[in-house]
């Protein structure tokens, strides 16, 4: 690990002015440390943020929620409003690492966290997303824990999180704080695929910090879920996973939203899925024609060609979960 | 009347340390003006080092000293055959040359002040290569001359058999991973070196460093009270116990080295991967006529370690004709070890799954196809069995297991997503005995201390030495300390192989009978004593009272003994030096398993499991429990989650680490079970026992992978089974 | 014991410019669009504490087992280091040191944490308890749990074991021991390789029954 310096800032204006000087925010530490331990990460100032005003699950008008970004996974998960309105928040969060790790991790800071492709945490292979125009070690190497969807030439590393295939499906905003001021980012646009540039993975300005996210209001009742598939049966990534979330209204779906996890260089959101659900009536043979579209577009490489057959039975099973809680498959 | 302390169930003795946080692991031990050392492995698999530049390292404050051939002096390195390195081959040298034999090789180590510094300045270490291609590939590599065994004319058989079967099963590369880095501390006062060391054997570390440092055996002493798991990876005194040795030397102070996780996938060893080929013939009723076995297995390119995996394919089942080709394979890696069952489990899951796939060939359930080829004696060499109550656990477990439910078709059971199946094998492991000693002194308080230079890895050494020795010196468990962990302390072979308590038990058997009776000789012989005159034979301890057989009341504790005999103390060497047997002996376990396998998803759960052991004789029923159970959940990883992978464009391993290596977790893990057959075995050592540690695990991947097969009528060769095999 | 870091302060030695290369930081600006904002794509490159003359090691005050401790650390130093290599508390394991395992699992202002993945200098004013502080008398008298251990035999090796019953402690208090099988999920950032898993389930148990 190299030499850092360490300040501590008791609120926001301080963050951002040290976050201007280059600093790095330092939340739950669970990845940071980690890979400056490995020197991937090798800031020379860190920011404990900890202690700013961040921590808070509030309700926003119209049925929405807002989570501080340095609410804690655990936290997070156990909230009420969070487990009587978005199940499929607390259920990936709790499907995410340990008891121990959820403890101390953030939403702000799991949703920046960085890839688990083993070229990248190895700084002696060639990583595109380490050192631009390095190459990527993974195309031709093993990848099985890689996305189908959304790679490039120049990387094909997932985005491990959890939550935020909840927060895509949900279609989340995420709040930030900047010196220019705030402003609020869908997910979808914050979290970048790699395209020509892999090491730019959030459309986080220099200094810019998360504040919270937000999920927007959706019609009631909302009945959702996530199903994770992983080799163990905790305290492992995704293979793949699918977050659902539908609303019924006399046995017709009005709404559905629908990601996938696990397999794509970010939450992969499935609106090809979600089209042919609305205005359907759930049915077996509705969740089966709706899932063969998950794996739209998908390329696989060497190691992880099982994965488009396994998303689309993720994406297949976990509508019938839901589909079944929202008022049953016919 | 005290009960016996043998076949107790007691706790551990060593519990209250564990609980505490008080147990020393290696790197735990404390030693004034300890320095930190951090290994710089290299980058490339082949290949020679043409630069080290250190500067960047030395100016780093609190950086004492980097090392690399560079400035390492020229080590001794004699040949050191009675140790557990392979008898072909050349160890690696450490820091002797500039050649690169495998990625993660260590090629510098920087020593610092703090364990930050060491760290950060091993990771400034510009290394440079010239590096050439290597391969890693166990797949299509050339082999060196096999080990071969025949008897009959195996080939000739199949080709003539009425059933035949050919298969090819692959296992993956499996690592230790114990919960304890491998760590050594090493010290030098003048010319003696102290060394506390994780090791399975401090005697053979011992060996190693003397040969390696060219000084006399007396010279080093190491030390090893506690062992956070091994599993076989501290088997051999590997390159970073000589590196810390080396390091202390050089900069005159203590050194410490802890392996980081990534690097203990290179800088110790693992079980090898294997491709194994299987075709057996049969009759139609499942008798086994022949089968040909022709296996090739990964090793270093500087050293041809091999393994016992070609007992089973002699042993497990009767059959006149036998043909095995045993070949490893040299590749730019690093020599693998002995891993839990090393060979046996191998071999046994590919022959329990062979013999699982013939008896759905035929239609005959698999315990009655196993039955059928029962041996009645060991057929590799004529023995008759000591004891072989293999029929037996096939009986308790199909019994216990409910066995009778399974249908005998598979994908027959279906539970909402997931499809059921029940699937067991068998294991056996061959007894190893080989002489120990051990030290008994008893004081004139009445207690004992009891010492060998064994270890305890997990299965309990502490406690079930203490038990042997509380019964044969009759006195109560805790008026026995028994110590171990030091190479200062009397002989004993590693602690591996299931031998430890075979052997270093019967060492403390034979020392504390002795010592029991040269107490008895004492009272009996001596005037004063209530036991004057007594037949010897006729006078029993019990308790720390020794008193005639039939007369508890007539007797005399052995504090009173020693304090009118003015002895401080009787002490005793315990001896075990196994003779030539005339038995074929073993231990031998059914594994049972009933899984369940998500029908879209692929994915298995194991939903509960029932091992039953013929082990001998059970000294401690709570710990062999534990044991057995560590034995399935050990299974369950080989079966389902472990391998390490590696990227043969450059010999990278991928998942060097615990979050991408996966070993079961709680969750993995449902309700297990263990039963063991009563009884002991007289012929196997003075104590009855078999060993248990390895054959509780050798069954258990096939017994799994039967049970997908079961479950989901496909068959899967390869371990482990992975949920893509299965879509 | 273990050494002191020499001084308050860690200086930086020269790093050669072969080993970094500082492309990671410097990218070249482009910009690219994101939701109607034009957004520069550079890293403001970052000053190394060298050449700011920030400190990189620092003090700290914290309670370990009830008892106030002040250290000056170097910035980089893990909880887990500081117990083990500076206050000589080495019941706290290392497994993996990249919180893979949980063997250093313990309790910070009364939450189970990974003490490897904690920088120690975050932890001004934290109580810290680890297994040395269950059962601080000596005498006779163990936690709850630790006295399940050993009596559901819940180890074998012993090497995960104050991890796992710190975890256990922290699954206790959080409630999450209904049924065996919330033990299993709730326990599963514990790996136990010698696999005693089904009596650490029952210690757990047990202890949530007593406690
Ligand atoms: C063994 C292991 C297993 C894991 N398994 C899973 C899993 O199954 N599923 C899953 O989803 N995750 C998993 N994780 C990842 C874990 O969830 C993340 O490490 C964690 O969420 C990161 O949060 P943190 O608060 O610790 O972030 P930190 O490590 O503090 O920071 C992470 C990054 O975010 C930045 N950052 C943090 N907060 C802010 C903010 N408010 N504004 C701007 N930038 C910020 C930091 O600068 C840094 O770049 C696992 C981690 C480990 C070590
Ligand atoms: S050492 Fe902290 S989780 Fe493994
Ligand atoms: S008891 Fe050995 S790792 Fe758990």
């Amino acid at each position: 690990m190299h030499p850092f310096s360490y300040t501590k800032v008791s609120d926001l204006a301080g963050a951002l002015a040290a976050g201007r000087r280059g600093g790095r925010y330092l939340a739950g530490g669970t990845m940071l440390v980690d890979l400056m331990r490995e020197s991937v990460e090798r800031p020379s100032v860190l920011v404990d943020i900890s202690a700013l005003p961040l921590g808070e699950i509030t309700a926003t008008a119209g049925g929405g929620l807002r989570i501080g970004a340095l609410v804690r996974m655990a936290e997070a998960a156990a909230h009420p409003s969070v487990r009587a309105a978005f199940p499929v928040i607390s259920q990936a969060l709790e499907s995410s690492a340990s008891a121990q790790l959820r403890n101390m991790a953030t939403i702000g800071g799991n949703i920046m966290q960085r890839t688990r492709c083993p070229y990248f945490r190895d700084v002696t292979a060639a990583c595109n997303k380490r050192e631009p125009g390095a190459g990527c070690a993974a195309l031709g190497g093993f990848n099985r824990a890689h996305a189908i969807l959304g790679a490039s030439e120049h990387c094909a590393a997932t985005h491990p999180s959890d939550v935020a295939v909840a927060f895509a499906a949900l279609e989340a905003n995420v709040h930030l704080l900047g010196p220019d001021g705030e402003r609020s980012v869908a997910l979808a646009d914050f979290l970048l695929p790699p395209g020509g540039t892999p090491q730019r993975e959030q459309a986080a300005r220099p200094g810019e910090l998360i504040t919270a996210v937000e999920i927007p209001a959706h019609p009631r009742p909302l009945r959702s879920g996530y199903l994770k598939v992983r080799d163990r049966q905790s305290y492992e990534f995704a293979l793949t996973s699918a977050a659902v979330a539908l609303h019924l209204r006399d046995g017709v779906i009005h709404q559905a939203k629908v990601a996938a996890g696990g397999v794509g260089t970010v939450p992969w959101k499935l609106p090809a899925v979600e089209r042919l659900l609305i205005g359907e009536r759930p049915s077996q043979a509705l969740w089966a024609e709706a899932a063969e579209r998950a794996a739209d577009g998908a390329r696989p490489l060497e190691h992880n060609r099982f994965k488009i057959e396994l998303l689309k039975r993720t994406v297949e099973r976990q509508l019938r979960v839901v589909g079944d809680l929202a008022g049953g498959t016919a | 009347m005290s009960r016996r302390a043998v076949g107790a169930p007691l706790s551990r003795v060593d519990g209250r340390l564990k609980v505490t946080g008080q147990a020393k692991y290696a790197a735990d031990h404390p030693a004034d003006g300890v320095v930190h050392a951090v290994i710089v492995g290299s980058t490339v698999s082949r290949g020679r080092i043409t630069a080290v530049d250190t500067r960047a390292a030395s100016a780093l404050s609190g950086v004492l000293k980097v090392i690399s051939h560079r400035n390492a002096p020229r080590l001794a390195y004699h040949r050191n055959p009675s140790s557990n390195n392979p008898e072909t081959g050349e160890r690696l040298r450490v820091f002797q040359d500039d050649r690169v034999r495998f990625r993660g090789q260590p090629v510098a180590v920087v020593v610092a002040t703090t364990p930050e510094a060491a760290r950060h300045g091993a990771s400034l270490v510009v290394v440079r290569y010239d590096a050439e291609q290597p391969s890693t590939d166990l797949a299509g590599a050339p082999a060196s001359a096999p080990v071969t065994y025949a008897r009959g004319d195996a080939d000739l058989a199949v080709g003539s058999a009425a059933v035949r079967l050919e298969m090819t099963y692959r296992t993956a590369r499996n690592h230790h991973n114990a919960m304890e880095p491998h760590a050594t501390i090493a010290r030098w006062d003048g010319g003696r070196l102290t060394v506390w060391d994780k090791t399975q054997w401090v005697v053979g570390t011992q060996r190693e460093l003397a040969a390696v440092f060219g000084v006399e055996l007396s010279a080093v002493r190491v030390i090893s009270p506690f062992v956070g798991g091994a599993f076989g990876s501290g088997l051999r005194a590997w390159p970073h116990v000589t590196i810390a040795a080396l390091a202390a030397r050089m900069v005159g102070r203590p050194v410490k080295l802890v392996l980081t996780r990534g690097q203990l996938y290179s800088g110790t060893g693992y079980r090898p991967a294997y491709e194994y080929r299987l075709r057996l013939g049969s009759d139609r009723r499942g008798r086994l006529t022949a089968m040909v076995h022709d296996i090739r297995a990964e090793t270093s390119s500087y050293e041809d370690f091999r393994e016992n995996v070609l007992a089973a394919g002699q042993t497990l089942y009767s059959m006149p004709h036998v043909r095995q080709t045993y070949r490893t394979v040299p590749l730019d890696v690093n020599t693998p070890l002995y891993m839990r069952g090393p060979g046996h489990v191998t071999a046994a899951y590919v022959i329990e799954s062979a013999v699982d796939e013939l008896a759905h060939e035929l239609g005959i359930d698999p315990i009655e196809l196993r039955r059928r080829n029962e041996p009645a004696e060991d057929e590799s060499n004529g023995m008759p069995f000591s004891t072989r109550r293999l029929r037996e656990c096939y009986t308790v477990g199909a019994r216990e297991f409910g066995w009778e439910r399974r249908a005998p078709e598979p994908r027959s059971t279906r539970r909402g997503d997931w499809l059921i199946g029940m699937g067991m094998a068998a294991g056996a492991h061959g007894t190893v005995r080989n002489p120990a000693q051990a030290r008994v002194v008893l004081d004139a308080r009445g207690t004992a201390l009891v010492e060998a230079a064994t270890s305890d890895m997990g299965p309990g050494t502490y406690t079930s030495m203490t038990q042997i020795a509380a019964d044969a010196l009759g006195l109560a468990v805790r008026a026995v300390e028994f110590r171990l962990g030091d190479s200062g302390m009397p002989r004993t072979p590693a602690h591996g192989a299931s031998q430890t308590t075979a052997s270093v038990g019967s060492a403390v058997q034979d020392g504390c009978d002795k010592l029991r009776r040269q107490a008895i000789e004492l009272a009996v012989g001596d005037r004063r004593s209530p036991l004057h005159g007594v037949d010897a034979r006729h006078v029993t301890v019990s308790a720390g009272r020794l008193h005639v057989t039939a007369d508890p009341a007539r007797g005399e504790t052995y504090q009173r003994l020693l304090a009118r005999h003015g002895r401080a103390r009787l002490e005793t060497l315990g001896l075990f030096e196994p003779g030539e047997s005339r038995f074929s002996t073993a231990a031998y376990g059914a594994t049972f398993a009933e899984v369940a396998v998500d029908h879209r998803l692929g994915l298995v759960r194991v939903l509960r499991m029932l091992g039953v052991y013929d082990a001998g004789r059970i000294i401690s029923p709570k710990l062999a429990e534990s044991q057995a159970l560590g034995g399935m959940v050990g299974g369950i990883g080989a079966a389902l989650l472990e391998r390490t992978i590696t990227d043969h464009r450059d010999g990278m391993i991928v998942n060097a680490d615990l979050a991408s290596y996966l070993v079961p977790v709680n969750a993995d893990v449902p309700d297990l079970r263990a039963i063991f057959l009563e009884g002991a075995d007289p012929e196997a050592d003075p104590i009855g026992v078999k060993g248990l540690g390895e054959v509780v695990h050798i069954g258990v991947a096939p017994a799994i992978a039967n049970a997908v097969f079961h479950a989901t009528g496909r068959r899967v060769r390869e371990l482990p089974i992975t949920a893509e095999a299965l879509l | 014991m273990a050494s002191e870091p020499p001084g308050s302060r860690v200086p930086l030695g020269a790093e050669p410019a072969s080993l970094f290369s500082r492309r990671t930081f410097i990218a070249t600006a482009t910009a690219v669009t994101v939701g109607g904002v034009a957004v520069a794509s550079d890293v403001v490159p970052e000053p190394s504490p060298q050449a700011t003359g920030a400190p990189v090691s620092g003090r700290v005050s914290l309670v370990v087992n009830g008892e106030g401790r002040t250290a000056t650390i170097d910035n980089r130093t893990s909880l887990l280091d500081l117990l083990r290599e500076r206050f000589g508390l080495t019941g706290t394991k290392k497994g993996c040191d990249a919180g893979a395992c949980g063997a250093c699992t313990v309790l910070v202002d009364g939450r189970r944490v990974n003490a490897c993945l904690t920088l120690a200098v975050r932890l001004e004013g934290a109580e810290v308890t680890t297994i040395e502080g269950l059962a601080p008398g000596g005498d006779d008298e163990l936690h709850p749990l630790q006295q399940a251990f050993i009596e559901q035999d819940a180890f074998q090796c012993g090497y995960c074991t104050p991890g796992q019953i710190m975890s256990g402690i922290g699954c206790i208090q959080e409630g999450h021991t209904r049924s065996p099988g919330e033990i299993r999920e709730w326990m599963s950032g514990n790996i136990c390789r010698c696999g005693c898993y089904v009596n650490i389930v029952k210690a757990v148990e047990q202890a949530a029954g007593t406690t």
